[in-house]
């Protein structure tokens, strides 16, 4: 018995932490996907309605080839989207933090234009900008750029006035302030928003192929769904899916690696109302 | 840790005047109107002195407090440190607010050093002191640990390290126990009588209890309800080093029933 143990004091051990972040749930997906197979064959549904996950998997690794360079095409455009949409909605909050004149202007036309439907702007965005790479990741960028300015903003907002009393009592510059105090306070905001942004750059640049493309994990779709394809069509889907979380837990990892462990995940919640 | 301080009779005559505050008068402006928080107040600190201001809720003390490091402007009147008139925010000072402000995401050390990173200093040169002071409150062997990690005093002890970091002449601490638990809060009166016993810092304190101001001070100004006005300033008469037995004693309570009786005459404390 550990010294722990016999004090009393509840430990979690890596192993333990392990068996609840992934083994139960994946355990309970290989159930899952145990009953598809053979809830498929024994209901007797059409390989075109909805083939088993064996079948799948068999054409996956078949059609590798082919799939792989259409899913580093959607990857290529998400995280091109992705970066731009840190790249201006960072630069932006800050922006309409420090300037009144930007908070009054640009804010609030920023917030009402989230009911625009951006997915109906898709096509406008395939005349503008062409069949290529351009109009889906500026589908994607459009779409992930804003929970990084709110994330931005909130992050920025969230730090006491009488913090920022006591950094001009210590002579501190604007910069210094914003360096030391402001920015490290919004981190794990903007990081909150970074999750959000990942999982939106994906369906951004899904949706862009959707309208008009020759290449990418979108285009698969659209080409096996019209050829009624439905194996190639989840190959597609699981694929994406993959992308996804390949790409959050990047975005994870680069948090854990920045942030102090007590504050990882601190911004998720604000970010998720966004 | 007895220190050969002065007797508080002279303190008066012997030390020098390093804040003077000459009819400070604070206004703002809101929706409703004008609210006066501070009517021509006239107060002079003495170089390395303890003095305390209590006062009810609203009466202008934060004000004061504000006032003072040059953080927020003043309506009319001026206030002076040394020979020089404080109209931009004063830094040979240090701030102990009533929330401790570390940054959760530095460790101790780094939050106590947080003071002289902002001020451009050398950081290397201030880390051995970083280590005595906190050594000085008892908080060695937490250097590295993060706020969260620490109770609610020692989290106040932190933030008083990081007022004095840069041995600042000048220390303002705007109720820094009133979240503190009792015991707690005595423990932290003594400990910054020890700190101050040892460094001649002039201290101005703001502070609820009327006890706590008496035991830490040297002298009490009470306010009136706002508009504030200094109504009352008491000079405490009670020998140093002060224990915790000090408070139980019949000079004690001479001290905080003046005080009391000031506050209640202008209609605080009402007993009908």
């Amino acid at each position: 018995m550990s010294a722990e143990a016999r004090m009393g004091v509840p430990t979690i051990t890596l192993g333990q932490r392990w068996r609840g972040r992934f083994l139960y749930p994946g355990l309970t997906l290989l159930l899952l996907l145990l009953a598809w197979e053979v809830g498929v064959g024994v209901l007797r549904i059409p390989d075109f309605i909805l083939p088993p996950p064996s079948e799948i998997a068999t054409e996956m690794v078949t059609q590798r080839h082919s799939l792989w360079p259409h899913t580093i095409v959607t990857a290529m455009e998400v995280l091109a989207g992705f970066g731009l949409s840190l790249a201006i909605g960072i630069p932006l909050g800050i922006m309409i933090v420090y300037s009144p004149v930007f908070e009054r202007t640009i804010y609030p036309l920023l917030v009402s234009s989230q009911t625009i439907p951006k997915i109906a702007v898709a096509p406008l965005f395939l005349f503008w900008f062409g069949f290529g790479a351009t109009s889906k990741i500026v589908v994607a960028l459009l779409i992930a750029f804003f929970p990084m300015v709110i994330s931005t903003v909130i992050g920025l907002r969230a730090i006491e006035s009488e913090m920022i009393h006591l950094a001009r009592s210590m002579g501190a510059s604007q910069l210094l302030t914003f360096l030391k105090i402001r920015l490290p306070n919004a981190l794990p905001n903007i990081f909150g928003g970074m999750k959000v942004a990942i999982t939106l750059a994906v369906v951004g640049a899904v949706v862009g192929e959707f309208v008009g493309a020759d290449k990418g994990l979108g285009y698969v779709v659209v080409l096996a769904n019209g050829a009624l394809n439905t194996r190639l069509l989840f190959a597609a889907i699981v694929l994406l899916s993959l992308l996804g979380i390949v790409l959050f837990a990047a975005v994870q990892l680069l948090e854990r690696v920045l942030l102090p462990p007590h504050l990882v995940g601190h911004g998720d919640d604000a970010a998720n109302t966004i | 840790m007895a220190q050969p301080r002065l007797t508080p009779e002279q303190v008066p005559r012997t030390r020098e005047t390093v804040v003077t505050i000459d009819r400070a008068t604070k206004t703002y402006g809101t929706r409703d109107g004008v609210i006066r928080a501070l009517e021509e107040v006239n107060l002079g600190l003495r170089e390395g002195e303890f003095l305390s201001v209590v006062g009810p809720s609203g009466c202008g003390k934060s004000t004061l407090l504000m006032l003072i490091s040059g953080l927020v402007p003043l309506s009319s009147g001026a206030i002076r440190i040394g020979a020089r008139e404080v109209t931009r925010p004063y830094t040979n000072l240090g701030i102990v607010f009533q929330r401790d402000l570390l940054l959760p995401w530095r460790t101790v050390r780094d939050n106590v050093l947080l003071q002289v990173e902002l001020r451009r200093l050398d950081r290397r040169r201030f880390e051995e002191y970083a280590h005595e002071l906190l050594d000085l409150v008892g908080l060695r062997g937490f250097e590295t640990k993060y706020p969260f990690e620490l109770s609610g005093g020692m989290r106040q002890r932190v933030a008083i390290c990081r007022a004095l970091i840069h041995d600042p002449p000048l220390l303002l601490m705007d109720e820094p126990f009133g979240a503190l638990d009792a015991i707690t809060r005595d423990q932290m009166n003594l400990d910054l009588l020890k700190i101050w016993g040892q460094s001649q810092k002039t201290v101005f304190f703001i502070t609820h209890s009327i006890p706590e101001a008496v035991f830490l001070s040297d002298r009490v100004v009470v306010m009136s309800p706002r508009p504030g006005r200094i109504v009352e300033i008491v000079d405490v008469q009670l020998p140093r080093p002060r224990q915790l037995a000090l408070r139980e004693t019949q000079e004690f309570a001479a001290h905080t029933r003046r005080i009391r009786e000031a506050l209640q005459a202008e209609g605080v404390l009402s007993e009908d």
